[in-house]
């Protein structure tokens, strides 16, 4: 899958097999309480299963200054 | 994940509140929380003239939005801050905001209406721009509404901003900010319009939802100036505790505010006009006019050396 990261630099990533969105955060050391999983117009919770096909974007909701 | 209210599918987790919701059920929760902060602390009702300080941000255009909506006459006010390839992109967002919802925008220029961007003003004073930027603004916002008839500033202030500022003000103690910290700013003097923070109880994992559930186009760059600000660093560490303990942030504020801040509250200091331009201040000439005369001061010597 293809996952997009905003964070709030933009990165691109490559990954492959299905996890749910949980596990993705988990593995991009992300904390889940400042970062939105979108996939195309849907907004998705840890338990969202994702498959390779999919393209993914985490938001940071986080903003400073 | 199901919704709490109606068991479709969830959109968000509020794990502070043990809660998940659909779109629909998310959007009810978070006007519910605008709507009972507004009349818990009485901050406005339909006959007031609301100026919005619209950055182009999630936080703000939220909150706009919903004012709106709620029918609260509101005017945006933008300040272009003139940082490089920033700026700019907060303004547009803000003036499509505008545009697609039929409200005025004001914009104020620090460059064409006080003659120098943030960046040189930075520059020239060799001072932080953060502080120059804070500083300009609360300026600007008190100083247009006041011009403009206003009653109330309403800013997009959030649960995490205001979680963070607090953690700032305990860890170095500054007694005075943590006594006036609160989601209303009452108006101390006439010239001193009241200030309201309606998404205090409301996080900006919320206020982002918001925005991308409405379709609300809003201007998510990170200001290149916040890299290593204190504030990014503190809003890091809260959600880590919040992650491991939800409700810490709430809990935090919350009770500082019914417990703790009733002990820092100090006396209002007197407020006088200043000579330069009539805001209120508690110096002869307001901090504002200070910055920005030594920093035409400093540009015009360094202009006549280059000569």
């Amino acid at each position: 899958m293809k996952v997009v990261i905003r964070n709030p630099r933009r990165r691109e990533l490559e990954l492959a097999g299905q996890r749910k969105v949980g596990q993705l955060i988990d593995e991009l050391d992300l904390n889940p309480e400042s970062v939105i999983v979108v996939r195309g117009d849907e907004l998705l919770t840890r338990d969202d299963l994702l498959r390779d096909s999919d393209t993914v974007e985490i938001i940071s909701a986080i903003s400073g200054g | 994940v199901r919704c709490i209210k109606c068991q479709e599918k969830a959109v968000t987790e509020i794990r502070r509140h043990n809660a998940a919701f659909c779109c629909e059920h998310f959007l009810e929760y978070f006007d519910n929380q605008v709507v009972r902060n507004i009349r818990r602390h009485s901050m406005c009702d339909e006959g007031n003239q609301i100026l919005m300080a619209v950055s182009g941000g999630k936080d703000s255009l939220a909150l706009w939005d919903l004012l709106i909506r709620l029918g609260y006459r509101t005017t945006g006010l933008h300040v272009q801050l003139g940082i490089d390839g920033y700026s700019s992109k907060g303004h547009a967002a803000s003036r499509q905001f505008a545009e697609q919802h039929q409200v005025q925008l004001i914009t104020v220029d620090l460059a064409r209406d006080y003659g120098m961007t943030v960046p040189e003003l930075s520059r020239t004073l060799g001072r932080a721009p953060c502080s120059a930027c804070g500083l300009s603004r609360r300026y600007v916002f008190n100083r247009e509404a006041l011009e403009g008839g206003f009653d109330i500033v309403a800013t997009g202030h959030n649960l995490d901003d205001e979680a963070a500022t607090l953690l700032g003000n305990v860890l170095h103690w500054q007694i005075g900010y943590l006594g006036h910290q609160s989601p209303i700013l009452e108006s101390t003097h006439p010239r001193l319009v009241r200030r309201i923070k309606p998404l205090y109880t409301l996080t900006e994992k919320e206020t982002a939802t918001y925005c991308l559930l409405k379709g609300i186009a809003y201007h998510a760059e990170e200001c290149p100036n916040s890299a290593g600000a204190r504030s990014l660093l503190y809003k890091d560490v809260l959600n880590r505790v919040e992650r491991a303990s939800p409700g810490a942030k709430q809990s935090f504020v919350r009770g500082f505010l019914e417990r703790a801040r009733p002990t820092f509250d100090n006396e209002s200091v007197e407020l006088k006009e200043c000579i330069v331009c009539g805001q209120p201040t508690t110096a002869r000439t307001c901090s504002f006019c200070r910055m920005w005369d030594r920093a035409r001061s400093l540009r015009k010597a360094k202009r006549s050396r280059e000569a």
